[in-house]
């Protein structure tokens, strides 16, 4: 499903790499001990460091480079046991060092893959660059006083991962699975939060395009701090089209820094190259160079998680899924720890597949619940499917359940004891309503006799009718067939 | 009533251990000789009130026999070194009035050890000088005057008012940091003992930073014991400096005495160039002849990348300082001067605030890190400061330690007009290689030129071997019998 753009002069395809600046899960800043704790009071959590105090000197944090390692090691990536961080000068008003430490040449993580499941099942690779640590600016807020600006430092010196993909993606579909991908990735590792909204992950995207079938990597632009999947993707849709529109023109393109603006659909110039900041990069000498032995990086393989890729390997495998279904239940972590609970208890891979991916999700997606939020426990949505497997109740039956369950989050045995919901499976009871519609429908009874045997299907509907849904349907159908053959 | 000021830490140390007077009585002493000598504006801050204070403290722990170390000394602290609730200005307008909540490891260490802190020492604006003569809050002058001459002298720099402040006797002992010789220059100006540790000795943390990879604190003193007995102090792994090293030093004052029977001490020809002063070049032969007639043995070295050492230093110091100093913008403390916007309170505050020297090493140091520059300058220099550093190396294989002249000159008038900063740049010569290198350095008081003017004699050893630095400069010490303004 390759993505062409048509334009005047032929076919265009795009090109993306991706800059990703995840926040890495850590109690203390990348080099000081004030915490990260999210909605403090502004300047609340702020080291003499963070507010860069004359002689104030930064330590790193052990935890901070544990994540990298571990979010490295999960994107299957080089990790280098040597890197240093060097400093990458500019003046803000938030940046109380006026530099900003980060890694440059010799980041902590190199060249690594990820693997995205687009949504027709097929798969792409896509290539991770490199991954470096950094440090979080402050966060200026220029909205409170008509001439002055605010400074809340709280965020300054926090640790952000930045995860550089390679020019690999070539729709802006691809960009989002990658993005979706790379979250649940992080999640899945307990590096990053992962929450665009809340800012906790943010994205660069760089475009260019090129005419299909050439090679080329024309002048790109980087479209700067994107806050969601969605955004990314319509920015990345606007510059291919405006440049092929430049293009197409006999103009250029000029490299650039671009913002988008979601309300209008299209991104603008912020800094053209000639703004372009010269960061004067160099070691920063307040640091050694960064180094951990092979058994740091071995004592953090180790405690890997169990990944997506392969947890969806092991779910297709196990449970019998479909490279689809499997795909859905791990893209986050939540949902498929939820449907191995059900699938384990129940003893029923595919109907807690079918419980928990279509009739669950999509109550939760309507009222916006995440998992961990759901009225059903995943010990309940199990004893439900036991009762479906065991007669106790129809298919049938079992929505209605379904249904109380989702308002009262009671056991569904419970519930169908208290409501007298169980199945009829006495013959007599059954046989009894059988006869008395029989009885009451000679026209039909003999209609079905000169062959119309779909009207059965209606007398099956009466029987059900008649017990408030209870008769086995299965029971109903044979008892049926054996009056009417008499 | 004897004066106090005159003794040394040693002898002060030993009487107010035997109670022949008390602490408060010491302070009491230099805070008069300080009101006495504050023509020389060696202090940028007195603390009078303060030292008073921790003088009685002192005295009540000797009193109860918890006497500690450094016990009721007084010491003047060079305004580099951030002091709690003390205004630490690092010569700079714009750090005026900025008072730290936090006290810089190395004046922690010298507290804890019962010190006694007189005040905050003047220096060059950030460090950055020769002289003295770029504080914003005046020069300091030298104590010593030339014979039959009443010109004011240059204290050196850029620990100047650290230096003159010890000579004048208005401190014990003081602290200094050395980037390129700011210790041992201004030691050697004032005919006193500077002693600049291994890089990674003394915690960085908390004092103002001129070029990290180069800045590291020392102590100034009137005699090689002393500095000794500072040095045991102010050292110590800190976990807070991640480039403060965790091999512990030892004892300097039991490295004293030992002498330099067997060692070897090598002269480095490059350190006497065609010109070189006659008087300094003498001194330079008379310190090796002390040495020999002490037992060393005397060879000929050769540091072949020394004539590099100047022009990388002024590539390195200024590229870290320029972003060291990126941090005064006004925003936070210290001085700002309202603009109409971001940019321009920027412009306006760092136009205000650094002075001449400080700006033309900000932008030599953007200057060369800059795209298309960084190669040629600072990853060259970055290159040459290693080869520097392989010099030293192979040198210390042969020989156990080196004597250099510390300065080109005795001290200069505070009114020669140097207007050509490099002229300035060359005070550094003899001692920015060691800085370049990491390794130790002192400077110890050997003999007077004909004007009268102290001359001092560089020691330096290899990376972590403080002992053979102390044991050099002691003998050089004894043999020189220099004269102290106090007799």
């Amino acid at each position: 499903m390759s993505y062409i753009i048509k334009g005047d002069t032929g076919d265009w395809e795009v090109v993306i790499g991706l800059e990703v600046h995840a926040q890495v899960i850590s109690a203390a800043k990348l080099f000081s001990g004030a915490s990260t704790s999210f909605g403090a009071d502004p300047n609340a959590n702020v080291a003499f460091v963070d507010a860069a105090m004359p002689g104030m000197l930064p330590v790193i944090n052990e935890t901070c480079v544990e994540q990298a390692v571990r979010t490295g090691l999960g994107l299957k990536a080089k990790i280098n046991r040597r890197s240093v961080f060097a400093r990458k000068n500019y003046f803000y008003a938030d940046l109380p060092q006026g530099y900003q430490i980060s890694q440059f040449d010799q980041p902590i993580v190199g060249e690594g893959t990820i693997v995205l499941d687009m949504p027709d099942g097929s798969s792409r690779s896509v290539g991770i660059e490199r991954l470096h640590l950094e440090q979080d600016a402050g966060k200026s807020i220029h909205d409170i006083h008509p001439t002055k600006s605010f400074i809340d430092l709280n965020r300054a010196g926090v640790a952000l991962m930045e995860i550089v993909s390679k020019p690999d993606m070539r729709s802006p579909d691809e960009a989002g699975a990658y993005l979706k991908k790379l979250r649940s990735i992080l999640r899945y590792l307990g590096t990053c939060d992962g929450n665009m909204e809340e800012g906790n992950m943010r994205c660069d995207a760089n475009v260019s395009v090129r005419p299909v079938g050439s090679n080329e990597l024309r002048t790109r632009c980087e479209i700067k701090n994107v806050n969601s999947v969605r955004f990314v993707m319509q920015a990345i849709e606007y510059e291919a089209k405006r440049h092929i529109d430049v293009y197409e023109n006999g103009g250029k393109i000029d490299q650039e820094t671009r913002l988008y603006d979601s309300a209008k659909g299209e991104t603008r110039t912020m800094r053209s190259k000639e703004f372009a900041h010269d960061y004067r990069y160099f070691p920063d000498p307040d640091l050694l160079p960064l180094e951990f032995d092979e058994a740091f990086v071995d004592a953090i393989r180790v405690k890997l998680p169990e990944l997506p890729d392969e947890k969806k390997d092991r779910f297709m495998k196990e449970y019998g899924l479909s490279s689809y279904d499997a795909g859905v239940l791990v893209a986050e972590k939540e949902n498929a720890d939820f449907f191995e609970k059900v699938a384990k208890l129940s003893g029923d891979g595919k109907l807690a597949n079918n419980w928990v991916s279509n009739n669950l999700f999509s109550v939760l997606n309507a009222k916006n619940l995440t998992i961990d939020q759901s009225p059903i426990s995943a010990e309940n949505l199990a004893r439900l499917i036991a009762l479906i497997k065991n007669n106790t109740i129809s298919g049938r039956l079992a929505k209605d359940v379904f249904e109380i369950m989702l308002e009262s989050g009671h056991d569904p045995e419970k519930i169908v004891e208290e409501r007298g919901m169980k199945q009829i499976t006495d013959t007599g009871a059954i046989e009894k309503a059988v006869d008395d519609l029989l009885a009451a429908n000679p026209d039909k009874v003999a209609q079905i006799k000169a062959g119309k045997e779909a009207l059965i299907g209606w007398f099956v509907g009466q029987v059900m009718k008649a017990t408030q849904g209870k008769a086995n349907p299965a029971m109903c159908q044979e008892l049926l067939k054996k009056k009417l053959a008499q | 009533m004897t004066d106090l000021t005159r003794f040394t830490i040693a002898q002060a140390r030993e009487h107010l251990r035997k109670k022949d007077f008390t602490a408060l009585e010491l302070t009491d002493a230099y805070i008069k000789a300080i009101e006495g000598h504050r023509d020389l504006n060696a202090y940028i801050v007195e603390t009078p009130d303060l030292a008073r204070e921790r003088a009685k403290e002192s005295d009540y722990r000797i009193k109860t026999g918890d006497a500690k170390y450094l016990e009721g000394i007084p010491l003047g602290i060079k305004d580099l070194f951030c002091t709690e609730g003390v205004q630490t200005t690092a010569g700079s307008q714009i750090l005026k009035g900025f008072v730290p909540q936090y006290e810089s490891t190395v004046s922690q260490r010298l507290r804890d050890a019962g010190s006694v802190m007189l005040g905050k020492l003047n220096l060059d604006e950030f460090a950055m000088g020769s002289s003295n003569k770029t504080s914003f809050y005046g020069n300091v002058k030298n104590p010593w005057k030339a014979k039959g001459k009443n010109d004011d002298l240059a204290p050196g720099g850029s620990s100047g008012g650290s230096a003159a402040a010890v000579s004048a006797h208005i401190a014990a002992a003081a602290t200094g940091t050395d980037t390129g010789g700011s210790i041992r220059q201004p030691a050697a100006f004032c005919g006193i003992v500077g002693v600049k540790p291994t890089y990674g000795r003394c915690s960085r943390w908390g004092i103002v930073a001129f070029a990290s990879s180069l800045d590291q604190a020392g102590p100034m003193t009137r005699t090689v014991r002393d500095a000794a007995i500072m040095l045991n102090a102010m050292v110590g792994h800190d976990p807070k400096d991640s480039t403060s090293s965790p091999l512990p030093m030892g004892d300097m004052e039991a490295a004293l005495g030992k002498g330099v029977k067997g060692l070897k001490i090598g002269i480095p020809k490059e350190y006497r160039p065609d010109g070189l002063n006659a008087e300094v070049n003498a001194l330079w032969d008379k310190g090796a002849a002390w040495l020999k007639a002490a037992g060393a043995e005397v060879v000929d070295i050769s540091l072949p990348h020394t004539k590099y050492a100047l022009p990388t230093y002024y590539i390195v110091a200024p590229a870290e300082a320029s972003s060291n100093l990126a941090r005064y913008d006004g925003v936070r403390y210290g001085l700002r001067v309202p603009g109409n916007s971001l940019d321009e309170m920027y412009a306006k505050t760092r136009a205000a605030g650094f002075g001449a020297e400080v700006k033309r090493r900000i932008l030599i140091g953007t200057y060369v890190l800059s795209a298309g520059y960084y190669d040629a300058y600072y990853l060259k220099a970055q290159k040459v400061r290693a080869l520097i550093a392989q010099d030293f190396e192979q040198a210390f294989q042969k020989v156990d330690a080196i004597l250099t002249p510390t300065a080109p000159t005795a001290a200069f008038g505070l009114n020669d007009k140097i207007t050509d900063p490099v002229a300035m740049y060359l005070n550094d010569v003899f001692t920015v290689p060691a800085s370049l290198a990491g390794i130790p350095g002192s400077s110890v008081p050997a003999g007077l030129n004909s004007d009268g003017l102290p001359l001092g004699l560089q020691v330096l050893t290899k990376r972590w071997d403080e002992e053979t630095l102390f044991r050099v400069s002691q003998v050089l010490e004894d043999a020189a019998q220099f004269p102290s303004l106090k007799g």
